[in-house]
């Protein structure tokens, strides 16, 4: 029993990272209509900033996790202004394709510049873990379970309660009426873009110095991601919230109860059980964003 | 004029062996030759059906682990307590299982996933590529995991009175790639101009039109994916006796953009496409590897792959075959691109 205690508090740290990711991959799916092959590196490109701010520059830990989320909004945007924009209208192949050849130029690009040795950043959190009866959990994943809420709060709010947000979600409904209301589509693209990407930073960053940073780091991401959406339903956040946490609990369970080995092979199973038999997403009744 | 282009191609490249002495360089040709085929095979289902599957691998891959365990042998536990025991065959005999099984592979997944389009349909293959390299990973039993398979025999021709043929050198490996190759081109040349590939084209271009005139879409589908599987199992398992060690890292996800990359470039729902796509994205890691460091060789590689969908979006053989024809003057020659113009507007 407290062994699957254990599982499920794993679960809970878990699935908040898996979230941030989904939610910034479904916001790009869902309203480009783009399959964001460089989330993954985007997962990657976060870790190597807290790597860069923490180790490289000896600056504050807590001072990282907000330059990675702005430094991976930034490159997400010029992602989108390079790449995507002049490719508006042509078709998902093509974009899909142009979206891999990036993130291999990117990912040996992380190679080039920080070399292909696992690192590792220290953080300024007791080695001790917390223990409450029969589960433990360390400092820092409780730090990283906290930051990813407030993040995913922060995201709901901004989708949900400001103007940007609206102008989101009218986007996806119908992009031209949308643009004939006035929104301005072209922005709101990019700042799709942008937002999904420092999400996509920011879960590096929180899950980079819970284990190490290698430059395929981001591979095994991206998919988990993909998984995560595509249980969750296109487009749905709360559903990729859900998501985030069903794939993270069969991850645990998977890993506790069946073999280890096959830890990585859930979200891929998932996957392909859902598009078997509920194509449209555990939760869509209605597709949209919000 | 377009049979006499194939042959002398195929005397071309059937000649390098005679003046390319190079081992490095012929190795390199002998390599792209096998993921040329591959290539050709992802050409039937992107090129002519439209369906972009990124888990081409898995089958290429089980071709070469097929082929490898039927001629190495293996002894592993069942549950229940069964032991499935197998001795050694010929890798003859592998190459056979190899194909066999790819194109099964092939029929089971196109069940499930052409249930599924788009975007869809490219992560369910994707995720079956990864399922099946986690198993290649992790049941050590029969694959050694990633300790690899290693002794893989070369592929051995029997020849009726004489005994065997063992395919040892490089030079022999070459022709075995160029013929296997050659086999794989007709067959698919065949096929999309039989009434088959017209059926293919036709729900490519408009699937609720097609349907409507009577074509069956999962049918045409499944059929396509199995020999477009079973090509690639064909591969797998030419590289296996080849290369003679595998291990599980040849379901990497790369290797599948390799494969994409020589597609599109060439130009995807052209016959030649693969080929001449297949040759300039293989040899260029060779041409690229004294004046670039590895990783530099890679950015290239991606920022190539980018520049040929900004540039070419129809990829180096229509273009250059459209370029052609309006300079003789010939109208026969846009036929086929206007083909592919109406396929791109369809929305995905």
């Amino acid at each position: 029993m407290s062994e699957f205690l254990q599982h499920l508090v794993n679960m809970l740290v878990l699935g908040g990272t898996y979230a941030l990711l989904g939610i910034g991959l479904t916001l790009i799916f869902g309203i480009m209509n783009v399959v964001n092959f460089t989330h993954g590196v985007l997962y990657t490109f976060g870790a190597y900033v807290m790597f860069m701010v923490v180790q490289q520059l000896g600056l504050n830990f807590f001072l990282a996790l907000p330059v990675a989320v702005l430094a991976g909004w930034l490159l997400g945007a010029a992602i989108e202004l390079t790449l995507l924009r002049p490719l508006r209208g042509s078709d998902i192949d093509t974009t899909m394709l142009v979206m891999i050849g990036a993130w291999i130029a990117m990912q040996s690009g992380t190679l080039w510049i920080w070399g292909g040795v696992a690192k590792a950043v220290a953080t300024p959190f007791p080695e001790a873990p917390l223990v409450l009866g029969p589960v433990s959990v360390s400092w820092l994943r409780l730090f990283v379970l906290i930051a990813a809420a407030l993040l995913i709060l922060v995201t709901y709010l901004l989708i949900n309660r400001t103007s940007l947000g609206r102008a989101m979600r009218a986007t996806f409904q119908d992009h031209d009426t949308a643009s004939l209301m006035g929104v301005n589509v072209d922005m709101i693209y990019t700042s799709t873009f942008a937002i999904g990407s420092s999400l996509a930073a920011a879960a590096g960053a929180l899950l980079g110095p819970v284990y190490v940073i290698f430059p395929q780091m981001g591979d095994l991401a991206a998919v988990k991601a993909f998984a995560i959406v595509i249980l969750g339903g296109l487009g749905n956040i709360t559903g990729a919230v859900i998501g985030g946490f069903i794939l993270a609990l069969a991850e645990e369970l998977g890993a506790g109860y069946v073999s280890s080995g096959y830890r990585d092979a859930m979200g891929f199973l998932i996957i392909i059980a859902v598009l078997i038999f509920r194509p449209t997403g555990l939760f869509a009744r209605a597709e949209r964003v919000g | 004029m377009r049979a006499i282009s194939t042959i002398v191609a195929v005397a071309a490249l059937a000649s390098v062996p005679l003046w390319l002495r190079d081992p490095y360089l012929l190795n390199a040709l002998i390599t792209t030759g096998i993921f040329i085929i591959g290539a050709m095979s992802l050409n039937l289902l992107l090129g002519f059906t439209g369906q972009l599957s990124l888990g081409h691998i898995a089958f290429f891959g089980i071709g070469a682990y097929v082929s490898a365990l039927t001629s190495l042998g293996f002894d592993v536990g069942l549950p229940g307590d069964f032991r499935l025991v197998h001795a050694p065959w010929p890798p003859i005999a592998g190459f056979v299982l190899g194909v066999v099984v790819a194109g099964l592979c092939g029929y089971f997944v196109g069940l499930l996933s052409f249930r599924v389009r788009g975007a869809y349909f490219v992560i369910v293959t994707i995720s079956f590529a990864e399922v099946v390299r986690l198993v290649a990973l992790n049941w050590v039993e029969l694959t050694q995991g990633p300790l690899a398979l290693t002794n893989i025999p070369s592929i051995a021709l029997p020849l009726p009175g004489f005994g065997e043929f063992t395919l040892r050198t490089k030079m022999h490996n070459y022709y075995l790639v160029l013929v296997v190759a050659l086999i794989a081109y007709l067959l698919i040349a065949r096929l999309v101009h039989s009434h088959f590939g017209r059926a293919m084209r036709g729900l490519m271009e408009n699937e609720t039109l097609a349907i409507s005139v009577g074509i069956d879409v999962t049918r045409t589908l499944t059929i396509a994916a199995v020999i477009s599987a079973a090509i690639a199992g064909a591969a797998g398992s030419l590289y296996a006796h080849y290369i003679r060690i595998i291990d599980p890292e040849v379901f990497a996800f790369i290797n599948t953009v390799t494969m994409v990359i020589m597609v599109i470039s060439g130009g995807k729902g052209s016959l030649a496409g693969p080929v001449v796509g297949g040759l300039i994205f293989g040899l260029l890691p060779v041409a690229l590897r004294p004046v670039m460091a590895p990783e530099a060789q890679w950015i290239a590689y991606g920022g190539v792959l980018i520049a040929i969908l900004f540039l070419l979006p129809r990829g180096i053989v229509p273009s250059l075959t459209q370029r052609l024809g309006r300079r003789l003057g010939r109208t026969s020659a846009r036929a086929p691109v206007a083909l592919t113009e109406t396929a791109a507007k369809e929305p995905a």
